[in-house]
C-alpha cells in the first residue's frame, strides 16, 4: 500500500550528532563536501571515509544504511565509472580491442570518481538520517536570513516546505482512498501500456487535485485566523542555541580539512 | 455598547458576490439578512441551522474574516472594518474549523499550537509556557511531539483548539467541530469546550447541526435562509418540535416523546431534553405501573434466502514483521443471506471498514475466506474485476471519488467499466440518478452541488453498476438532519424496490435502528455478534460496556426502570416507547 512509504529518512535519536544544532550540521555537511573534492590522493578520500563512519557509529544509525543510501544512485555511479573507465585517455593502454581502449589512467579516475561519490551520498545521508524535515527546514530559513535583505523570501519559502511536510502524509492516505474508490468502481489502475496507465489515473488524480486546492484555501483561513501575516516581527517557539559540542564539531571537521591539504601536499600513497 | 456584550452584531446583511475575469459583477446572493445578535461574555451560546443557512458566514464575521455588505459587528468594542484592530479582534475571538486536517500547519503538535502566538510576536518563553498550558488543557500534552497525522480525528481536533487557546481568546467560535469525528472523538472535543467555558470563562459560539450538543448550550438561536428565527434557551427552543423539523433540523428522541404523548393528550411538559428529566416525569404519571411486554416473536421458520456473503475464519493483518503488525480482523465467521438489511456497529479502529473491503476484494485476507455467492473470490479462475461489479462499495466522504464534467459522465463511469453497451449506460445512469433522486442534476457539474447532492450522485456512481450487494460506510457522515435523512430514505426505497443486499456502516445508533433489519457488531477486531436489530438492542448493557452508544431513548427507559417502571428493554424508537406508556398512564 502506498502508506507504507516512509517521508524523509530521520531516525530519531538523542546522540551527539543528533543533538548538533541542525545550522552547525548543515554549514558541517558542506564543509565535508569540499574536503572530499579538496582530497586529490586515496589516503585523503580514505580518511574522509573513515571520519564518515565514525560518525555513524556515533549517531547510533545503523552501517547496513550506508548499503542503503547508495542503493538507488548504484545505476548512475555504474554509468559515470563506465564513462571514466572508456574516456579517459593515457599513454600506454592497459587493454585494446578495435576502437576500445582503457587506460590505467580511466581505471584510476573511475575507481576514485566511485568513491568519491560513495563517500558524498554517505555524508549527506547522515544529515537526513540524524535530522527532523522540520529542523532542517528551519535551519535553512535561518541561514539563509541574511538574503532577506535582497528581498528574497526566505520565510514564505520555508513556510511552504513546512507545509508541504504537513500535508505530504494527509495526501498520501488520500490518494489511497480514491484509488480504492476508483477500483471499487472497476477502475484498471495497475494493467495495460504507459497510455491506458496514463488515462487511468485521470478518475484518481482529478479528485486529488480538487481535494488539495480545497484543503489549501481552507488551510488559508484556519492561518488567517490564527494572525497568520507573513514573516515579519514572527517569533518562534523553538530558539537554536550553539553549545559547546557544536564547536568541538567544527573545530574537528576543521582539523580534517587540514588533514586533507597536508596529505594533499605531501602524498603518502599516489 | 455594554461592557458585558463580547460580541454585538446590528443588522448585518452579507451578498456573496460573484466576478467574471475582468472583475465585473456577474451575480449576487444574499446569505444574511439583516441579522442582530448579541453575546454576553462567558456565554454558551449554540447556532443551529440546516447546510447553507448562513450559519458559517455569520461565523466568518465575528473575527474580521468577512465584512459585512450593511450593518456593524463589534468584537470588544472594535469594530470588525477597523484595519488597525484586525490581529487584535483574531486574538479576541479565535476559531475552529471542521476539518481538523485542514487547519494543522505544522508537522509537530507543539510547533502547531505555537504558530499564532508566533505569529503575534509573544516573546520565546511565554510562548513555550502558553503551548505548554493550552496542551495541558485540551489533555493533550503527551502528545507534544506527535506529528498531526499519526492522532485521532478528535486528538487533531482538541489540539486546533489548543492553536487557539494558545492566543489566549476571550470567545471562541467553532463552525461544526464535532461533525467529522467518532462518537468518541465527538465527546471529548465537547468535554474541552465545555471545560474552557465553565472553567475558564471563555464564551463559546458553537455551530452545529448536533441537536444534543445543542441541548446542553445556555442559549440556542436557531437560522434558516440567512436569517435568526428562534432565539431562547435550549428547553424553550426544543419544545417546537413543528417548527424545528420544518426548517430541517432534529430534536432530541426525549421531547420527541414528549411531544408526542402531549398530543395524545397526557399531561406532559414539552420542555424536557434530557433523559434523566424525561424518565422522572414519565414515573410520576405511571406510578410504577409496568407495562405489559409482548413476549419476543422468535421467528420460527428458518431463514431459506440464499447467503450472499461468507467469510471464514477471517484474519486480516496491517504491516506483517514490522513493529507496527496490528491485527484488524481476527477471524470472524460471518453469513449474510440476500436482501437483508444489515447495520454495522463498532468504534472506530475496531475492524469494520476493514472487513467491508474484504467483501469486494479490496482486501485480500490473510487468512480465511470470502464467499461471494458461493465462489472463493481469490481463488485462480476468478476475475477480482467482476466480483467488484457484484459487491458494490461507497466509501466515507464518497463525494471525494467524483471527477467528470457532468453528473451522468460521472454515474456512467462505473459501467463503462463493465464494458457494456451505450443503450444500456444510459439506461443505468437514468435508473440509478432515478434512486438517488438526483435526475434534474444530470447535466450539471459535481462540483457545483451541494455537499448532500454531491454524495447522492457518488452514490448512483455505485449504483449503476447494478450490484448484488451494496455496501455503504458511514455514508451520512457529516450531512445536516435534512441531507441524512434524504440519503438514508433514498437507500431504503432501493432497497425495497429491488431487494439488494445492503450492509450500511453508521455510527448513528437511531439510523441503524431506523432501516437496518440486521445488526453486525464489531468490537477489537473481532465479532461481538450478528443478530436482529431487537436482539442486539436488548443487550444494551453489553453494548454500553464496549463502549457503544445507545439510542437517548433507551438510556431513558433504563433510568425509568432503575426508578420502578419497566417498559421493556427493546426500546429504541419514540413510536414504541409512546405505545407502551400510553396504557400505563391515567387521563
Amino acid at each position: 500500500m502506498i502508506k507504507d512509504i516512509t517521508i524523509g529518512q530521520y531516525f530519531p535519536g538523542k546522540s551527539v550528532i543528533h543533538r548538533l544544532d541542525s545550522r552547525v550540521k548543515l554549514v558541517l555537511d558542506l564543509l565535508y563536501l569540499v574536503i572530499l573534492f579538496t582530497a586529490q590522493s586515496y589516503t585523503g578520500l580514505m580518511l574522509g571515509m573513515l571520519f564518515m563512519v565514525l560518525c555513524y557509529i556515533l549517531a547510533e544509525i545503523k552501517l547496513v544504511m550506508i548499503l542503503k543510501s547508495i542503493k538507488p544512485i548504484l545505476p548512475l555511479m555504474i554509468f559515470t565509472g563506465i564513462l571514466n573507465l572508456f574516456f579517459v585517455k593515457g599513454e600506454t593502454p592497459l587493454f585494446q580491442w578495435q576502437f576500445i581502449a582503457i587506460y590505467p589512467e580511466g581505471v584510476d579516475t573511475a575507481l576514485f570518481m566511485l568513491i568519491r561519490v560513495i563517500t558524498l551520498i554517505v555524508g549527506m545521508s547522515l544529515l537526513t538520517y540524524t535530522t527532523s524535515p522540520i529542523m532542517l527546514t528551519d535551519a535553512i530559513e535561518r541561514l539563509l536570513s541574511p538574503l532577506k535583505k535582497i528581498h528574497v523570501p526566505v520565510h514564505e519559502l520555508s513556510m511552504m516546505m513546512t507545509i508541504a511536510l504537513r500535508f505530504i502524509p494527509t495526501l498520501v492516505e488520500e490518494t489511497d482512498k480514491i484509488m480504492s474508490a476508483q477500483k471499487a468502481r472497476g477502475a484498471e489502475l495497475d494493467t495495460g501500456g504507459f497510455i491506458k496507465k496514463a488515462k487511468s489515473l485521470i478518475p484518481v488524480l482529478i479528485p486529488l487535485f480538487v481535494s488539495a486546492f480545497k484543503r489549501a484555501n481552507e488551510l488559508a483561513t484556519a492561518m488567517e485566523c490564527r494572525c497568520y501575516h507573513g514573516g515579519e516581527g514572527r517569533t518562534r517557539l523553538k530558539v537554536m542555541h550553539t553549545a559547546p559540542r557544536d564547536y568541538v564539531a567544527i573545530a574537528v571537521m576543521l582539523a580534517l580539512l587540514a588533514a586533507v591539504i597536508v596529505i594533499n601536499c605531501f602524498p603518502v600513497l599516489p | 455598547m455594554s461592557d458585558k456584550n463580547i460580541i454585538e452584531v446590528e443588522n448585518v446583511s452579507f451578498d456573496y458576490i460573484s466576478m467574471d475575469e475582468d472583475g465585473k459583477e456577474t451575480g449576487r446572493t444574499q446569505v444574511l439578512k439583516n441579522v442582530s445578535l448579541t453575546v454576553p461574555e462567558g456565554q454558551f451560546l449554540a447556532v443551529l441551522g440546516h447546510n447553507g443557512c448562513g450559519k458559517s458566514t455569520l461565523a466568518k464575521h465575528l473575527n474580521a474574516i468577512l465584512y459585512p455588505t450593511e450593518g456593524k459587528v463589534t468584537v470588544a468594542g472594535m469594530n470588525t472594518t477597523d484595519e488597525d484592530k484586525i490581529y487584535d479582534i483574531r486574538q479576541t475571538v479565535g476559531m475552529v474549523f471542521q476539518n481538523p486536517d485542514n487547519q494543522l500547519v505544522a508537522t509537530i503538535v507543539e510547533e502547531d499550537v505555537a504558530f499564532a502566538p508566533e505569529n503575534m510576536g509573544v516573546p520565546q518563553p511565554e510562548i513555550r509556557q502558553r503551548v505548554d498550558d493550552a496542551l495541558k488543557q485540551v489533555d493533550m500534552y503527551e502528545f507534544r511531539e506527535h506529528a498531526p497525522h499519526q492522532l485521532s480525528g478528535g486528538q487533531k481536533q482538541r489540539v486546533a483548539i489548543a492553536g487557539v487557546i494558545a492566543m489566549q481568546p476571550r470567545c471562541i467560535v467553532m463552525d461544526e467541530p464535532t461533525a467529522m469525528l467518532d462518537p468518541k472523538g465527538r465527546r471529548e472535543v465537547m468535554n474541552t469546550i465545555h471545560t474552557l467555558n465553565r472553567e475558564k470563562g471563555i464564551t463559546v459560539v458553537l455551530i452545529t447541526h448536533y441537536m444534543d450538543e445543542a441541548a446542553q448550550a445556555d442559549r440556542v438561536v436557531v437560522m434558516d435562509g440567512g436569517k435568526i428565527i428562534m432565539d431562547d434557551i435550549p428547553k424553550k427552543i426544543f419544545s417546537q418540535v413543528r417548527k424545528l423539523k420544518s426548517v430541517g433540523l432534529d430534536v432530541p428522541q426525549v421531547t420527541e416523546l414528549c411531544g408526542e404523548l402531549r398530543d395524545k393528550g397526557v399531561d406532559i411538559s414539552t420542555e424536557i431534553i434530557h433523559e434523566q428529566e424525561c424518565a422522572e416525569a414519565l414515573y410520576r404519571l405511571t406510578q410504577g405501573r409496568n407495562a405489559v411486554i409482548p413476549p419476543k416473536q422468535e421467528t420460527a421458520q428458518p431463514d431459506d434466502r440464499p447467503v450472499v456473503l461468507r467469510g471464514e475464519k477471517l484474519t486480516y493483518k496491517y504491516s506483517i514483521g514490522t513493529p507496527f503488525e496490528k491485527t484488524a480482523v481476527d477471524n470472524v465467521d460471518i453469513s449474510i443471506r440476500q436482501g437483508e438489511f444489515v447495520g454495522i456497529i463498532g468504534h472506530t479502529g475496531s475492524g469494520k471498514s476493514t472487513l467491508i473491503q474484504h467483501f469486494d476484494g479490496l482486501v485480500k485476507p490473510t487468512s480465511g475466506t470470502v464467499f461471494v455467492d458461493g465462489t472463493d473470490i481469490w481463488s485462480k479462475d476468478v476475475n477480482i474485476r467482476d466480483i467488484r461489479f457484484k459487491v458494490g462499495i461507497v466509501f466515507q466522504y464518497s463525494e471525494h471519488q467524483l471527477f467528470e464534467e457532468t453528473v451522468a459522465k460521472d454515474i456512467a463511469y462505473g459501467p463503462k467499466n463493465m464494458g457494456l453497451s451505450d443503450e444500456e449506460i444510459d439506461k443505468r445512469v437514468k435508473q440509478a440518478a432515478e434512486s438517488m433522486d438526483i435526475t434534474h442534476l444530470l447535466d450539471r457539474s459535481p462540483f457545483e452541488l451541494s455537499g448532500g447532492q454531491q454524495r447522492r450522485v457518488a452514490l448512483a456512481g455505485v449504483l449503476a453498476m447494478d450490484p448484488e450487494v451494496l455496501i455503504l460506510d458511514e455514508p451520512a457522515a457529516g450531512l445536516d438532519p435534512k441531507g441524512r435523512d434524504k440519503i438514508l430514505t433514498q437507500i431504503k426505497r432501493y432497497h425495497e424496490q429491488y431487494g439488494k443486499t445492503i450492509l450500511l456502516v453508521s455510527h448513528s445508533m437511531e439510523d441503524i435502528v431506523k432501516y437496518a433489519g440486521k445488526v453486525l457488531v464489531m468490537n477489537k477486531s473481532r465479532l461481538f455478534c450478528y443478530d436482529t436489530v431487537d436482539r442486539v438492542f436488548g443487550r444494551t448493557e453489553e453494548l454500553a460496556k464496549i463502549g457503544l452508544d445507545v439510542p437517548q431513548i433507551t438510556r431513558m427507559s433504563h433510568i425509568l426502570k432503575t426508578l420502578g417502571t419497566d417498559i421493556g428493554s427493546d426500546i429504541y424508537t419514540t413510536e414504541r416507547a409512546a405505545e407502551r406508556l400510553l396504557p400505563l398512564i391515567s387521563h
